[in-house]
């Protein structure tokens, strides 16, 4: 028998094994992120002068290069991350729920979407419920902008 | 359209070659040929020797996978014409041992079937004297999506993980066991968790997704592993939260 060997750059052979790749990685500007806000609020715990370094250093061009780098990424690690929900908890909707692959558009590319559920004989197709997420995501920044600009 | 199309077929005879390589034959190019027609033509007319799998040629079986174009398919459901003026290119499935020219060694897959046990478990003693288990369509429709699976393995051809982590027991297991998980006439969840909760269980899963995309009977695998990971992550934080009695 013949064993097939796996190349070193099989990430690179479909489209989406890349996207996949880069959504591993992107946990990693996850993890940036959060020591960023963490660090924020360590300097304004510090006072006026702290605050104001911080905000210095956050101006730099090679943090907000950094950032721009690990907003790109956090949108796809959002963006998957709501395809995958759509796939772990079908809905129950009128007591009942049917399972059914669909697919979805996100950003342009199709992705695969689980849960179809059928309301009154209708379906319902994946990317509604994915679009019901982003609404979600919509309106937790709108309460956090309203939050943080009043 | 042209009346004929170049196949760039993988050969490989054990003994003789070393590694496999490639064959070109020139095929009618029919508008109701699929690709296994290519290939039953090769066999009848070109060479007999070309060994591949196949049987009910309508998508049923599940034995004439192969890589076409570099996409696990069923070669008698994927028509030549979609890749035309050609070449094609048809190899064997990836991320199993080639036996011989198409033909792919499953036996990972065979010993790995029984161990989610899909089959239906009951804790009580009925015998069928004592009548059926009844069952509504809705209870039906609960795992149906999950019960077509044809084991045709295009699924453990297109996932990564599995061709990285051979120990990884693979998407269509998992859905399998998700299909006796739903049934409303199974008990045997516990015991199909105790499998899955492992390493090679769900948790190999990185939800690349590609299996859902690849498999032809729209099963979802990757939508059976994200579920059954709920499951695994719920029964870990019991087991963390609660005395052994409790749950
Ligand atoms: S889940 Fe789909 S792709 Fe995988 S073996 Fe079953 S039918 Fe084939
Ligand atoms: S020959 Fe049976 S599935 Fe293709």
């Amino acid at each position: 028998m013949y064993r097939q060997p796996v190349s070193r750059l099989w990430w690179l052979k479909k489209r989406t094994y890349f996207v996949f790749v880069m959504r591993e990685l992107s946990c990693i500007f996850v993890a940036w992120f959060a020591v960023f806000l963490m660090v924020m609020v360590f300097a304004i715990g510090r006072g006026e002068a702290s605050y104001q370094r911080f905000m210095d250093w956050a101006a730099s061009p090679v943090v907000v290069a950094i950032n721009i780098v690990a907003l790109a990424f956090l949108v796809l690690h959002t963006m998957t991350w709501f395809v995958l929900t759509a796939h772990a908890t079908p809905i129950r909707v009128g007591g009942r729920r049917v399972l059914a692959m669909r697919e979805a558009r996100v950003a342009g590319r199709i992705v695969p979407a689980a849960t179809a559920v059928r309301v009154g004989g209708r379906q319902v197709p994946a990317a509604m419920v994915i679009a019901s997420q982003y609404a979600g995501l919509v309106v937790v920044s709108a309460f956090i902008a309203w939050l943080v600009l009043r | 359209m042209a009346d004929s199309i170049r196949m760039q077929v993988t050969r490989y005879t054990p003994g003789p070659d070393s590694v496999p390589t490639v064959a070109e034959y020139d095929v009618p190019l029919r508008k109701d040929w699929a690709v296994l027609d290519g290939l039953n033509y090769i066999k009848d007319h070109v060479d007999s020797s070309l060994s591949y799998r196949w049987s009910c040629r309508m998508g049923i079986c599940g034995s004439c996978g192969m890589n076409v174009e570099g996409e696990p398919k069923l070669t008698c459901a994927t028509f030549l014409t979609d890749y035309a003026p050609g070449p094609v290119r048809v190899e064997p499935l990836s991320n199993f041992p080639i036996v011989r020219d198409l033909v792919v060694d499953i036996e990972d897959f065979m010993e790995k079937l029984p161990r989610v046990k899909p089959w239906i478990i009951r804790d009580d003693d009925v015998t069928v004297i004592d009548g059926e288990y009844l069952q509504t369509p809705e209870e039906l429709a609960e795992y149906k999506q999950f019960s077509n699976c044809i084991n045709c393995m295009l699924c453990y051809a297109a996932c990564p993980i599995y061709g990285l982590e051979p120990d990884f027991i693979g998407p269509a297991a998992i859905a399998l066991a998700e299909r006796y998980d739903l049934d409303s006439r199974d008990r045997g969840q516990r015991e199909r968790l105790d499998v899955l909760i492992e390493k090679e269980g769900v948790w190999g899963c990185t939800f690349v997704g590609e299996c859902t995309t690849v498999c032809p009977k729209h099963v979802d695998p990757a939508g059976a592993i994200q579920r059954y990971k709920l499951k695994a992550a719920k029964e870990n934080l019991m087991t963390f939260l609660l005395p052994r009695a409790a749950r």
